[in-house]
């Protein structure tokens, strides 16, 4: 287990190494320069080039830039002069991620339970009807979803406020729209999976001992069918506390999705290099922990 | 001894999108207190459907058509959900046929017996653990304190099997059905299980039906044979009679098809030509007509009633036995059916 991890970590370490590098030569690569602009005389736009060290050789420029972050130092942002990229992270990241994890919990959660459900009664009625809200689920995008509810909501019913951040009825809409394609994709998955286990032998033997199908739900079905779910809660979980640009834009949120987009039109080099390796840190590190957890569920997986 | 457990007419369908399928048509059975029967046939011909019936373990889409099950006088073909729930696994147990695809893989193998033992006792963790210590030590089971927290692929198949036969007999059931417990073991294993079973008989006082196509244990273990093929019993009797004294061409076939070193012949195995009928739209007349040498007309178009022999209880449904068909094929029968004699 402890080889395991070991191995594990050296690799996401490299993994890292080689994501750091390719975004690197991939954003020099991107045609123009970050002050590039016609109402700016060239000699300034030069001046600041200069300023910030992209008038040097690529590969000068690359190495400084490793140097730099093993050292921590991830640089000051390009565009909001003399921020700190960490800073911008350190403000922005907390509200995305914990708008992420509630969204995602309760996703999880209603996903889960749902797919049992929906399995229980396979092929009646509220089967279907999960089932189409499901598809539904999954087939609305949030922008068209998350102005819907914000009007229905907000404006007509006013049961819950139009925007902003910090309440918890703030986070009720949000969490809403960001969730909803998660719990559609589980039900549908959680119900697959539970009904491969409900046809497995050991089912039989459960029945045979005069377990009711509740307890044969819960003792025996659950824990084998966590497996294959527990495969799409990594990337979920990195995905969803980096924030979404679309929910965060809707309901006015203060988070890190915009600085996303924002970045990469503007050719924040700093801060999209940044972010690239946060995020890519995090979804490592949770597929780490997700491969961790499957031996943890399933005793016939073994680590080494 | 009093009849423990009596089967009448039980009629099992599957009603599937292909239309009904009669996995069981008209079985009859009884088993007595400590006694151990088996049922004998080949794949597919409702021997696990009818145990698993009795069980009240049949799942969607199989019906019971009709039949009664007297357990202790109980019909239990019109027993509510909950009075089955309280009888499986406690009074009535089941041995399943691969013990490593009917034990649960993620749990560890003496939480799974215990299970079974807390389903039915008011007890406490400790008092489960001690009951599964004895039950592991009553299977002859190594090492059960430690391997009580293995998870069953840490074990070896014989051993498995074990701790299915401990987790059914944990409540000390009154009739334990096995459902080929030895059919997916090696043959040396298949005799510890045997001998298991055997040795637990003399131990406890639970009656056994036992389901396998493998005479050899049949032969082991059995007091009272039934011979079933597509749905029906075609022959019962006592193990004695019905291995020294077959009456249904089935059975000869059952008997001949066994591997033997002393068989005459350079060594072509016996074998029943032919499969068993398609059970959507089954014969209307015997089923193994179409197989049997000896098929005479009317066997294709009627049924053929029970013949009673001998002592009590030996009886075979088949045409050979009516008084019209008995002197001209009083050949065969005192052949059985062998022409290599």
């Amino acid at each position: 287990m402890l080889r395991y991890a070991l191995k594990r970590i050296g690799i996401a370490l490299l993994t890292i190494f080689a994501l750091t590098t390719i975004t690197f030569f991939l954003l020099h690569l991107l045609p123009g320069d970050p002050f590039l602009n016609i109402k700016v005389p060239v000699a300034i736009q030069e001046k600041q080039m200069a300023y910030y060290g992209l008038d040097k050789p690529i590969l000068q420029q690359y190495f400084i830039y490793l140097k730099n972050l093993l050292t921590g130092n991830l640089g000051t942002s390009l565009k909001y002069v003399g921020r700190n990229v960490t800073d911008i992270i350190a403000d922005f990241f907390p509200v995305s991620a914990a708008l992420g994890l509630i969204a995602l919990f309760f996703a999880e959660l209603i996903g889960m339970t749902f797919g049992i459900l929906s399995a229980q009664f396979k092929n009646r009625w509220p089967d279907y009807l999960l089932m189409f809200f499901a598809i539904l689920g999954i087939a609305l995008p949030s922008m068209v979803i998350g102005p819907l509810i914000r009007y229905f909501f907000g404006v007509e019913l006013r049961l819950l406020p139009v925007s902003g951040w910090g309440t918890p009825e703030q986070i009720i809409m949000p969490a809403f729209v960001l969730g909803l394609a998660t719990v559609a994709a589980n039900t549908r998955m959680m119900r697959a999976c539970m009904l491969a286990v409900t046809t497995q032998d050991y089912i039989k033997t459960a029945q045979a001992k005069g377990l009711t199908p509740t307890q044969i739900v819960m003792r025996h079905e659950l824990k084998n069918s966590l497996v294959p779910m527990l495969a799409g809660i990594g990337p979920a979980v990195a995905s969803v506390m980096m924030g979404s640009f679309v929910v965060e834009k809707i309901f006015v949120i203060p988070g890190l999705g915009k600085h996303f987009v924002n970045a990469v039109t503007t050719l924040d080099y700093p801060l999209i290099m940044s972010l690239t390796i946060f995020y890519g840190t995090i979804l490592v590190t949770m597929n780490l922990l997700v491969d961790l957890l499957y031996g943890v569920v399933d005793p016939r997986i073994r680590l080494d | 001894m009093q009849t423990l457990l009596k089967v009448e007419n039980l009629t099992v369908s599957f009603f599937t999108q292909a239309g009904e399928v009669q996995a069981v048509r008209g079985v009859d059975f009884d088993i007595r207190q400590k006694e151990t029967i088996a049922i004998v046939g080949e794949s597919g011909c409702g021997k696990t459907v009818t145990v698993q019936t009795v069980m009240g373990l049949l799942s969607n889409p199989g019906r019971v058509k009709d039949g009664r099950i007297l357990f202790r006088g109980e019909d239990l073909a019109k027993a509510s959900r909950e009075r089955l729930h309280a009888l499986q696994g406690n009074e009535m147990s089941m041995i399943f046929q691969d013990p490593l695809t009917y034990l649960n893989p993620t749990m560890r193998v003496g939480r799974q017996i215990a299970e079974a033992y807390l389903q039915h006792n008011k007890a406490t963790r400790d008092e489960a653990a001690a009951r599964v210590l004895e039950i592991m030590r009553l299977v002859s089971f190594p090492s059960p304190e430690r391997n009580m927290r293995a998870y069953p692929f840490q074990l070896s198949g014989g051993m498995r099997q074990r701790i299915m036969v401990a987790m059914a007999l944990v409540c000390n059931p009154v009739v334990l059905f096995a459902d080929e417990p030895t059919t997916a073991l090696d043959v040396t294993i298949q005799a510890q299980i045997i001998e298991l079973m055997n040795s637990l008989k003399s131990k406890i006082d639970t009656a056994i039906v036992l389901i396998t196509h493998d005479m050899g244990v049949v032969a082991n273990m059995a007091q009272r044979v039934y011979v079933m093929y597509a749905g029906r019993i075609v022959e019962h009797g006592a193990a004695q009679d019905v291995f020294e004294n077959p009456r249904h061409p089935y059975t000869w076939g059952l008997l001949y098809s066994i591997p033997r070193l002393d068989a005459p012949g350079k060594g072509a195995m016996e074998f029943i030509p032919g499969t068993p009928p398609d059970l959507l739209c089954p014969p209307e007349g015997c089923a193994f007509a179409p197989r049997c040498k000896h098929a005479m007309n009317i066997c294709a178009v009627r049924q053929p009633p029970k013949y009673t022999f001998g002592r009590a209880e030996h009886c075979a449904a088949c045409w050979l036995y009516s008084e019209e068909a008995k002197k001209t094929y009083a050949d065969v029968i005192e052949k059985r059916g062998n022409a290599n004699g």
